[in-house]
């Protein structure tokens, strides 16, 4: 028999399996996280404001899903938020006049992309982009409107009608 | 133990805390030299590593359901079963991954730990050793507590593994959370360094307050048996409160 011990190499597949675990965490539960599950061809789309939206998000049609967002950058120069969509191979018959907008699930539930069907005949390919896109409903916004519209209903109509333009428009 | 000792309690208490610290003080001269005794540090990772991977993986895994559960019902309530992902996640790693480890590590390794020291002390093995000029301290009080220190954020690491796969089993397997807001919800909220690696830092500390516990409990544990299995509980006993009073403070301190 050699000299190595028995246990030697138990010890050894137990610290690596410590480290594996450790790699484990670091890598899928932190934001390094690999995004490519399956296959999948990406899509983009320009929002003026993705609100509360988020990497890995789901991307429905009619409330199914059928891919996730891959990743959300600022795009110099227009300054928007420029959203990749990862979707699953399996739906390769989206018409590419579809629109995309940013939904809530729920009052304050998570947020995704909801794709509507358009009617053209061509499809959407890897690398398209969506051009019909809706931007996050804004909570704060909508409750400003509010507050502006129908806080002063007493009043005359000259506060109520400055006031939304300008809503509007920081929208 | 004489009476006057014994109605002195709170003296004895920190006497014995000073004696705990002197007693680390001696392991850490003498971990240079048990360093040369580097297979008996491996075969002590085996024992008290290894060893301990059944209860703390069955348990991780069972704290990441429960905890899904229990937090899918209180998030429901609000709506917010998105976020269930994230508490669990941050459950884990900032709290109950380096707590519940240690709890356990100290009832399934600090109490073998004590029980061996303690039976080589009641057996003369110990002084068998001085005899010979065998320093007990670099040969048997050291490598097991390397080991301890050495084995616990592994063993952590583990556990909050296997409960973030029990949290998503129930979760996403069971109630229906959406996989990808699970993942992404987590991944866009957990930080490596803030909430992993503060883990493996607490669970340092507690490796390293735990081992010493059960060495110094074993070491000077009373060489009966009544002796032995009274040091033994004593081990879990403090074990348990330091673990908690040490968490508090760090989760002071890190955050």
């Amino acid at each position: 028999m050699n000299s190595r011990p028995s246990y030697a190499i138990g010890t050894g597949l137990f610290i690596l399996l410590g480290f594996a675990a450790l790699a484990y965490l670091a890598t899928q539960t932190t934001s390094v996280a690999n995004v490519h599950q399956g296959h999948s061809y990406l899509v983009k789309a320009r929002f003026s404001n993705i609100g509360q939206l988020k990497e890995r998000a789901p991307v429905k049609i009619a409330g199914v899903r059928v891919g996730s967002v891959q990743s959300i950058q600022l795009e110099r120069g227009k300054m928007d938020a420029l959203v990749t969509l990862a979707i699953d191979d399996k739906y390769n018959d989206i018409p590419d006049d579809s629109g995309a907008a940013i939904f809530t699930s729920g009052l304050l539930g998570d947020q995704y992309v909801g794709l509507q069907p358009g009617g053209s005949p061509e499809n959407l390919k890897n690398g398209d982009e969506i051009v019909l896109t809706q931007s996050a409903m804004q909570l704060e916004d909508l409750i400003g409107k509010f507050l502006v519209n129908g806080g002063p209903k007493s009043s005359n109509s000259p506060g109520s009608s400055t006031s939304p333009k300008s809503a509007s428009s920081g929208g | 133990m004489n009476t006057a000792v014994r109605r002195n309690w709170l003296l004895n208490g920190i006497a014995q805390v000073g004696e705990c610290g002197l007693f680390f003080l001696e392991i850490l001269i003498a971990l240079p030299k048990s360093l040369r005794h580097s297979r008996e540090i491996c075969r002590q990772v085996w024992f008290v590593g290894a060893m301990s991977l059944v209860i703390v993986m069955t348990c991780g895994l069972f704290v990441g359901m429960v905890l899904a559960l229990q937090l899918y019902y209180t998030l429901s309530i609000f709506g917010g079963t998105a976020a269930l992902g994230t508490v669990v996640a941050l459950s884990l790693f900032r709290e109950l991954g380096p707590v519940v480890t240690a709890l356990l590590f100290a009832g399934r390794a600090g109490t073998a730990v004590t029980a061996e020291i303690g039976l080589m002390r009641a057996t003369d093995q110990i002084d068998a050793m001085e005899m010979m000029a065998v320093d007990p301290i670099a040969y048997v009080v050291a490598p097991r507590y390397l080991a301890g220190v050495i084995a616990m954020p592994l063993l952590m690491c583990l556990f909050n593994a296997l409960g973030i796969l029990g949290g998503h089993l129930v979760g996403v397997t069971w109630l229906g959370v959406d996989n990808g807001t699970f993942w992404g919800n987590m991944t866009s909220t957990v930080d490596l360094w803030k909430d992993i690696i503060d883990g493996v830092w607490k669970s340092l500390a507690f490796g390293a307050v735990v081992t010493l516990i059960a060495v110094y409990q074993g070491y000077n544990a009373p060489p009966t048996s009544e002796g032995v299995a009274y040091s033994t509980t004593r081990t879990v006993v403090f074990s348990a409160i330091v673990i908690l009073a040490v968490d508090f403070v760090m989760t002071a301190f890190l955050t």
